[in-house]
Formats: C-alpha cells, structure tokens, sequence
C-alpha cells in the first residue's frame, strides 16, 4: 500500500528525515517511535502533505502512484487521514457541517451520491459510537472549547466517518488521561480491518498496550535506527532512547537533534 | 509567501454598460442644478424648498476627510453629473412600458422585474442610475395598506407623510454627504407599513449605477407605524469603469410604539481594479429611529464592494425598552478601503443595543470598525454589547478598531469584546487534510467567522451573501 524509498525532508532548509525506507501492507499496524526531534511526527506530516515540509530526496508510492505529486486534499480523497497531534479549532463551523462537506468530498471523489444533512446525521450518529461521543458534540463548532481528551476523541471520530485507507496517528496518546485513552484506543482497534493500514506515531509504549502493532520502527536522527515486532516497544521501555541514540552515535550515523 | 495570500481577485460579474439614451443634466453643482432636479421631477414647492435649504447649508461644510481612517485624492463637486435618468415615458403601473434595454438589464443582474419570474415574496423598487424604474407587488400590498413605491412617487401620492417624516432621522444639516443628498437626491424607495400589520412580504429596492459621470444620490424613507412589522432588503451593483463613482444615500427609519424594522443590506457596488483605479465611494448616512416604546429597529449588512465605504448605520434609541441592532459583515480586498461601523444612542429607559461586527481583509486592502455606544442620562437601567471581530488575510492587509463609549449614567452596563486573528496555515492544512479543496477551506473559514452576522439575514440572502464572500475571496490563498 505504502512504499517510502530514501526519503529525505526538510522543514525551513533544516534537514530533519535522512533516508527513510518503510513499507506498510494493508492490514497492518506500524508504530514509529522515537526521542523527540528524531523526526517521527515530521514523517506524518510530510505523508500527509503539509506544505512547511519540503521533500528533497526520494519517493513515496501509494497504492502505486507518486504521492508527493498530490495536493494534501487529495491525498485525503484518496484515503489517506492524519490525526492532529493539536487539532485545529474552526470557529463557527459545526463539525457536523465540517464533517459532511468531508465526507461529501470523499463521496465525490468515489463517484458516488452525496448524503443530505439528514442522512448524514443518521450516519453520524452511529459513527459517533465508535469514540463514545453524544450529539451535543456535533452542533459545537470544530474543536472550540474541547478538552485535550475530547478533541483527540474527535479527531478518531472524523476517521471513523472517512474511513481512511491508510490512517496516521501523530502523538494520539499524549496528553490523554486513561479513561479517554482507552476510547480512543478502543476506537482504533474497532475501525482497523484487514483492508486498511494504521500507522501509530508515539513517544510511549503505553499506546502500544491498547492498540498492538505488528511492526515498531525507531527513529533516530532522522532515520530507521531499530525495527522489529511489538516487543521493541517494551524494550525500549526498559532500556530509554539513549540505548538507541548512542548506538547510533557510535555507528557514526548522524543523531543530530531537531525540536 | 504563506499559503493565505491571493484569495480575492475574481472577475466582478455585474461591470456590464447598459447602452440606453439618457436624459442627462449638464455635469455641476450650484442652486441651479438643485433647481433643475427639482423642476425634472416636477416636486411641489417644499420639496423645492427642503433641497434649497440643504444647499445652503452643504456649501457651509466640508468634507469629513480628517477623521476617518481613509485616504482618496479630492473630489471635485463640480465635475459629476447630479442627474441622468433612461429616457422613457412616465413611470407606468405596467412594465410592458418600461424599456426592454432596463428590464434586461435588471434580469441580467438576477432581479426579474416581471413578478412571475420573481422570488416568491420579495417586491422590488428598481433604481436605475437617478430613477426608479418599476415596482413591482404595488397592487398586492396595497391591499394591506402597505405602501411601497419610489421616492418620487411618493411625493407626488403621499406628500402628507413624506412631509411628516423626511428629516426628521437625518437633518438636512447633519453632515456633508446627507446635506449634499438632501439637496440633489433623484429618486429611491419609500415604504410605509400602517399601525398593526405585518408586511405580507419582503420589500427590496436594488440600485444599479449606469452613467460613468453621474453620482447616486437615492433617499429612502421606512415608516413602520405603532405594531408594525417589515424586513427590507437592499442590494446595488455598478459597471466597471475606471473613474471613481460617487454614492451618497441617506436611510431613514422610524418605528413607532411596539413597531420592528429589519433592514438588510448586500452590498456589491464595484470596488476597484486590484491597484485601486475606480470603483464606487460608498459615502452614506442611515439612521434609524425608534421613536416608540417596545420598538426595534435591526441592521444587518454585508459590505463587500466599494473603493471606499464609510457608512455608520444606526439606531437613536428614544422610546423606553426600544431595542438597537447592528450586525456586520464588510470585507475589503486589494485596494479597498472601508471605515463602518455604527452608534447607538441610549435616550429611553431600559434601552437594549447589539452590536456584531466582523471585519476581514486581504490584499493590501484597510479595513476600520468605527462604533459609539453613547448611553445619555435618562437612559437608566440600559445595556450593550459590542462585539468586533477582525480576521486578516495575507500579511498586507490592516484592521482597526475605534471603539467610543459614552456612559452618562450609573445603572446602565456596555460591554465590548474584540479580537483580531488570521487564517492559519495550519488551518488550511487540517481541513485539506480532511480531503476539502483550499478554495473550500477558506470559504468554511470565513463563514463561520461571519455566522453569528449570516443567521439574521433572511434566508435567500444569507446564501448570496456567503457565494458572494466565497468569490470575492477566490484566489486570494494559495
């Protein structure tokens, strides 16, 4: 589904990923972990496109095609959902709204009919189960005024409606209290399939307790440092980054540190 | 350059020319010239006198050029034409009468005057260049004694109530645009809704200024006697032309005991080329006045043409527990400029005014609120709450706030809340993110920010109005 060769990027001339390899499958789960700076939510963002990321080296193919040649919008058309590590608040835009013009757009996109507000509200409200949220969430505005919980519930209740083929989770779990971690966790878990792919970027393990991956790639210095099943996660656990970064230090690959 | 610059150059739609002959006055300004619109329009002796009076008094005045934050090169009253009417016969009941070139025109704008090609419930006064050039549901509303015809009619018909009520919101000497209109104004739109009816429909009356070299000088007149109720609709267009157009109207409102006006306007005259070479100067003066207990009188505006707007609609609050409202949306692109805003004066007791205003601006364009909320000392127990909003696109652009309060009691409160913010990169990116098209994104953005204006405007505007922010802004991100 996913092939990333060699992919150098940089965000204001500072190089940040130096040669990324990654293949993700459908039906798998990824984690890609990492010490801060180590380029892990910049691999999310520059898969999903975000125009402060400059790619200046190799290729990323989805599903067979360029995706570096595609706009963020059809990137998402074709599939493709980040959850927001800080989503964004709309003002004045109710995400039910936000949610249909979305949904709409994908429908769009497949060749298929739109849903009327009606309909869509049916569809919803069933999605909405997913991460335990109640329709006072759909008549507020995008965001505004949610907890840090509450906005992470929504980012995986936007998934939930996309139903993305290949969804990245940039630091889902950060600053999430455990009675929200296990719905979002429990969300994820719901909604991945045999026929689509999730990709988990986090800075613990702890995630990795609720939704098991099958592969965990560490990431230092802007490369893959460490890969392996989901038992690396609780080694690193264990051991910290350090184990990683001063391996990698000593095998003279460079581990410098951007923030 | 960030992503949320670019978005506001479409091709304005409405920069047609009519070609029509024109009855057309010599281009100046003196008695003479006052004389001679007078003598046109054939007015009886006290409208005559009414204009001569404004005359004087305009020459003794000059021109608000310090106080608002607006520059433009001076304007030579001597070089416009005060007067240009299409040629045609009389104004008559039936339109197969009226010019074909004018119908058509008004049809090519999306306002059919042939009433079955109309919006159900909405009846048009037609103002083309200094005339009006038909009205349309006269017959139906007159059968609930609601008068609606164009201001010359009006004179003519009713020049009891004309005379009772022209003035007495906007002096003839109130400032130097109202004095100038008062003296030359051509033609508009007079609405009078009789004690206790509700007006079966919406009234609306949509300029159009044809002539390069004539200014718009329309007068409107609304009347809402004790109980009644009436919502009006204004929009106006203007061809492209490269001199700058002169628009200088005066509104008048009066609501009476228990009485409710909401007036609406979209306003889309042209704005300019992108380096600001024509377009209209919007220089108006409306003024509600809820003279009456329990009356409420309700502005709502999206200002989004213009070279210039300097407009401060607003309510003298004069009868106890009257209600003043002020929503607004204006947006200014390129070279636009716009000062607006609103005042609302506390005269009565438990007097309630609201105040919404959102101001955007991309390009290098300027874009000023402008509001006094003056509460005097009999106005006990009154209360406001301001609310300005200003969202900057693109790193060119400039947003004010000049906010005057004037509290001259202890029991009454004034609250004033104001932000300004951008449209964020990472705004943009989330939504794409979400598979919408920039172009979307930004629509989605810029109408949430004006919802809370959006939800007052009756239902067929409010949808204009949000096509109309959309276009505007087209191509000012990306």
């Amino acid at each position: 589904m996913l092939e990333i060769r060699n992919l150098h990027a940089s965000v204001d001339g500072n190089p940040i990923l130096k040669g990324i390899d990654l293949t993700i499958n459908r039906g798998e789960i990824h984690a890609i972990m990492g010490p801060n700076g180590s380029g892990k939510s910049t691999l999310a963002k520059v898969l999903a496109g975000h125009p402060s990321y400059e790619v200046t080296k190799g290729q990323v193919l989805y599903e067979g095609k360029n995706l570096l040649e595609m706009a963020p919008d059809e990137r998402a058309r074709e599939g493709i959902f980040m959850a927001f590590q800080y989503p964004i608040e709309v003002p004045g835009v109710s995400n039910a709204q936000f949610l249909r013009l979305a949904y709409n757009e994908k429908r769009k996109h497949l060749g298929e009919e739109e849903l009327d507000p009606l309909e869509f509200k049916d569809l919803l409200k069933e999605r909405a189960k997913v991460v335990e949220m109640d329709a006072s969430f759909m008549t507020r505005s995008v965001n505004e005024g949610f907890s840090g919980g509450e906005k992470k519930r929504n980012e995986i209740l936007q998934m939930a409606v996309l139903e993305p083929r290949l969804a990245i989770l940039d630091e889902t779990d950060s600053g999430l209290d455990i009675d929200a971690l296990r719905i979002v966790a429990g969300g994820v878990n719901l909604l991945h399939n045999s026929e689509n792919a999730v990709v988990l970027v986090t800075h613990y393990q702890r995630l990795l307790n609720y939704i098991v991956p099958d592969y965990v790639h560490v990431l230092a210095g802007g490369r893959i440092a460490r890969e392996g099943g989901k038992e690396l996660a609780l080694e690193l656990e264990e051991k910290g980054y350090d184990w990683i970064t001063s391996s990698v230090a000593a095998s003279g690959i460079g581990a410098s540190r951007v923030t | 350059m960030s992503t949320a610059e670019n978005l506001v150059s479409q091709e304005y739609k409405y920069g047609f020319v009519t070609d029509i002959e024109s009855d057309t006055i010599p281009r100046g300004l003196s008695e003479e010239t006052v004389r001679l619109i007078s003598e046109k329009k054939n007015e009886p002796e006290w409208m005559l006198g009414f204009r001569l009076k404004a005359f004087r008094h305009w020459l003794t005045m000059t021109e608000p050029k310090h106080w608002p934050n607006l520059t433009y090169p001076e304007i030579n009253y001597q070089d416009m034409i005060y007067y240009s009417a299409p040629k045609q016969k009389a104004l008559k009941a039936n339109l197969d009468e009226v010019d074909p070139e004018l119908l058509k025109t008004f049809e090519k704008l999306g306002i059919p005057l042939q009433e079955q090609k109309q919006l159900a419930g909405v009846a048009v006064d037609a103002v083309f260049d200094s005339v009006s050039v038909a009205t349309t549901y006269k017959e139906k509303l007159k059968k609930h004694g609601v008068i609606f015809c164009s201001f010359s009619e009006a004179i003519r018909e009713y020049p009891d109530l004309v005379r009772k009520y022209l003035g007495t919101v906007v002096p003839t000497n109130d400032n130097f645009f109202a004095a100038l209109n008062s003296a030359v104004f051509s033609d508009g739109s007079f609405c009078f809704i009789p004690k206790g009816v509700r007006c079966p429909m919406e009234l609306s009356t949509y300029f159009r200024i044809n002539n390069s070299e004539s200014g718009q000088f329309e007068r409107t007149l609304i009347v809402a006697e004790e109980g009644s109720y009436v919502s009006y609709l204004e929009g106006c267009t203007a061809p492209k032309f490269d001199k700058n157009q002169l628009h200088a109207a005066v509104v008048e409102l009066v609501a009476l005991d228990d009485a409710q006006i909401k007036y609406s306007t979209v306003q889309n005259w042209y704005a300019g080329d992108e380096e600001g070479r024509g377009g209209i100067y919007n220089f108006v003066t409306k003024r509600g006045k809820c003279a009456g207990h329990n009356s409420k009188i309700s502005w709502t505006q999206v200002e989004t043409g213009s070279a210039i707007t300097w407009k401060y609609p607003s309510c003298i609050l004069l009868g106890d527990n009257s209600i003043g409202e002020f929503y607004s949306v204006a947006l200014t692109n390129h070279a636009q400029q716009a000062d607006t805003g609103t005042k609302m004066i506390h005269l009565g007791k438990n007097t309630r005014s609201t105040i919404i205003s959102k101001g955007i601006a991309a390009g290098k364009s300027n874009n000023s609120y402008r509001g006094l909320v003056k509460v005097m000392p009999k106005a006990e127990n009154s209360r406001n709450y301001t609310q300005c909003d200003s969202m900057l696109i693109g790193s060119n652009s400039g947003a004010n706030t000049f906010p005057y309060i004037e509290v001259m009691n202890n029991s009454s409160a004034v609250e004033h809340e104001a932000s300004t913010s951008k449209i964020s990169e990472e705004q943009l990116f989330y939504l794409q993110q979400r598979g919408i098209s920039q172009e979307d994104a930004v629509s989605l953005i810029i109408n949430g920010f004006c919802k809370d204006v959006f939800l007052q405007l009756p239902m067929e505007f409010a949808v204009e109005a949000q096509r109309l922010l959309g276009m505007k802004l087209e191509g000012s991100v990306g």
